[in-house]
């Protein structure tokens, strides 16, 4: 064998075309909830009033049928009746009369509505009851449509997938570093206190852990780090029994004993040789432990238990379009999308991985 | 295996045990109690309330006296659903809960177990691919996208059956939530055993029934055997999710189960009511993997010395 173990399974990885596609679909995805945010000319908390629950559509906003409607709304606010409207391209020319002189200051509604730029009077008749303005017809998109506020989806989506990632990711790491200290401890000491310590993995494996969790969210007002520590402390278990195995096949290995000879101490040996040989098995077990952590998250946050308001996640993105299914469907198609393609990908690579690092193959 | 049975069930009243002590405590030093309302109460009416359901005695006496009542079978009154006890209250919801559970737990096995089997007696072929991709379809999309996306299909679109609500049991009521809360777990049970009877179907003893010219579904047979054992070990992680999703279900579909009770005793500081679920569903759990053992001894003369 010429190359090291990683390097064939690097090779072994960039060979199975599933797992490769998963990798580039993954950071598209986490690339795009980055950067994404700032390119798609949305803040995420702003609200288009005049575009409540627009269905996505790739075509710019406001679309020639949306503008009548809303002219008509904002010549009633400003107390004009609109005689005539004409679309000059990007701008349309408006006429207006009322019954008394109009206020040019009136006009500020119209750049104050989502659909128009500032206004300039064109003409005005001697008496100031008829009134000739040009505005600018602005260029919104959103792709994914809108909610029940009017805010754009696109953007919320790619802000709650930050949410989403980010415990994702965090948890895995401590429900990690947790299994892997347990399970190296237990493995490589062996004896009473191994059996004492798996007793324990048992008897919490044993428990209905996610009705802790929620009891634990709902007592101590939920936040994210609660979120995150919750989850994590779910999820080690997995973790531990998996390091101990491997850590007890490798103990009775000549290496081991050799470093046990040179007067290495336990945490050394358990630092240097112990955790980097088991680490193959871990890396796979740790991408697919973030798919579940994700999970877990949207469902607390589904249920109202997780991520609170004004921050958002996937979870809570769905649980409001579940809400909102009839009338606007794009808004759980959306965040449901994300999340299940992110869990797809995640769930294809840690297979593929495992098998990738599997030393039998 | 009477033996094993009077072991395992010695094993499981110390967990038992520390998850009453756990959720006890943790329920209790949480800041809020039950009679916080929006407006307070009067200092003295809350501390007749108080006496009144024993809050005012040190918490390890509670917990003493706690204990005591759950060994008689009483898990006190409830502090929310005021006049009713938390034994009530589960006598409403769990026949609703249990049935979900029941059917979900058969149907999750039975998808699960035979298309597993067929991707794994099929390897490579088309039926391998594509209960492949639906495996991995139903492990991502989560029940409580699932849900709503049948009560819009089937519910408003086709109108076949009702959206939600009980409905006294009736079996139309049923099939949505039951499909709902089984996907995932079918799914899960789908990937296990193609795995392991993948695993199976490679070995030596396989090997010679084959090569002794047993037929295909007899050879089958056996391997199946073997490959129950992960299954079947998977049992009380199974319960346990089964009764995580039924939390979901019975809020989406509006169920009177003990799902819906926990979230709404959780959220009222229902002490009672909390620990009343937390304690039936360890003991469910519990219970479960008890099954999973005795069940894993039958199939395996192996675990019975374990």
């Amino acid at each position: 064998m010429s190359a090291s173990l990683t390097a064939l399974a690097r090779r072994r990885l960039a060979r199975d075309r599933g797992a490769v596609a998963a990798l580039i679909a993954l950071a598209g995805i986490a690339l795009a909830c980055l950067i994404g945010p700032f390119l798609t000319g949305h803040a995420p908390e702003r609200i288009y009033p005049d575009f409540v629950r627009t269905p996505p559509s790739l075509s710019a906003h406001p679309t020639p049928d949306e503008i009548r409607p809303a002219l008509d709304r904002l010549a009633q606010r400003m107390r004009v009746t609109l005689e005539e409207m004409r679309r000059e391209g990007e701008t349309v020319r408006l006429t207006l009369t009322a019954p008394k002189p109009i206020d040019p200051r009136n006009l500020v509604l119209l750049p104050r509505s989502d659909l128009f730029g500032p206004a300039t009077i064109v003409e005005r008749s001697p008496d100031g009851r008829r009134l000739v303005v040009e505005a600018p017809v602005r260029r919104l998109h959103f792709v994914l449509g809108t909610d029940m506020l009017g805010r754009d989806l696109l953007t919320r989506c790619l802000v709650a997938g930050r949410v989403s990632l980010l415990i994702g990711l965090v948890a895995t790491l401590v429900a990690l570093s947790l299994g892997v200290a347990y399970g190296a401890v237990s493995g490589l000491v062996g004896g009473g206190l191994d059996a004492l310590m798996m007793r324990v993995v048992d008897i919490l494996y044993a428990l209905p852990f996610v009705f802790f969790v929620i009891v634990l969210l709902v007592f101590f007002r939920a936040g994210l780090w609660l979120v995150l520590v919750a989850v994590a402390a779910v999820e080690w278990l997995d973790m531990a029994r998996i390091v101990r195995t491997q850590t007890l096949s490798l103990r009775s290995r000549d290496f081991f004993r050799a470093a046990y000879a040179l007067g290495s101490s336990t945490g050394a040996v358990l630092v240097r040789h112990a955790v980097p040989n088991t680490l193959g098995p871990i890396i796979a077990a740790a991408t697919l432990l973030v798919p579940r952590v994700i999970i877990l998250e949207s469902f607390l946050s589904f249920l109202g238990l997780g991520v609170q308001e004004p921050a958002t996640s996937w979870g809570v993105l769905i649980a409001e379009g579940a809400r909102a299914l009839e009338a606007a469907p794009w808004m759980l198609a959306a965040p449901a999308g994300f999340l299940v393609v992110t869990l797809m990908a995640l769930n294809r690579l840690g297979d593929g991985l495992s098998d990738a690092l599997d030393p039998r193959l | 295996m009477t033996a094993l049975l009077l072991r395992r069930l010695a094993q499981s009243l110390p967990t038992l045990f520390l998850v009453v002590a756990g959720s006890f405590f943790l329920i209790r030093l949480a800041p809020g109690g039950p009679f916080d309302l929006e407006r307070p109460l009067p200092p003295a009416a809350m501390e007749n309330l108080r006496r009144l359901y024993g809050l005012d005695a040190p918490l390890p006496v509670q917990f003493v006296r706690y204990l005591a009542g759950l060994a008689r079978g009483d898990l006190g009154p409830s502090f929310t659903f005021r006049d009713l006890t938390v034994a009530d209250l589960f006598a409403r919801g769990l026949p609703v809960s249990a049935t979900l559970g029941a059917l979900a737990l058969v149907l999750a096995l039975s998808v699960g177990l035979v298309l597993g089997s067929l991707a794994a007696l099929r390897r490579g072929g088309l039926a391998d691919r594509l209960v492949g991709l639906v495996a991995s379809l139903g492990l991502a999309v989560p029940n409580f996208v699932i849900a709503p996306l049948l009560q819009i299909g089937f519910g408003l679109g086709l109108a076949w059956l009702p959206v939600g609500g009980w409905g006294g049991g009736a079996p139309q009521n049923l099939v949505l939530p039951v499909i709902t809360l089984a996907l995932p777990h079918a799914a899960g049970i789908a990937r296990l055993t193609r795995a392991a009877l993948a695993e199976v179907l490679v070995q030596p003893h396989i090997r010679t029934q084959r090569a002794m010219g047993f037929s295909r579904a007899r050879v089958a047979r056996h391997a199946l055997r073997g490959a129950l054992l992960p299954v079947v070990a998977m049992l009380g992680p199974l319960a346990a999710g089964l009764m995580t999703g039924s939390v979901v279900v019975e809020t989406i579909f509006g169920l009177p189960g003990i799902g819906r009770y926990f979230v709404d005793g959780a959220l009222n500081r229902d002490y009672t009511l909390v620990m009343g679920t937390v304690v039936l569903v360890a003991v469910l759990v519990l219970a479960f993997n008890l099954i999973a053992d005795l069940i894993a001894a039958w199939l395996d003369p192996r675990m019975r010395a374990a």
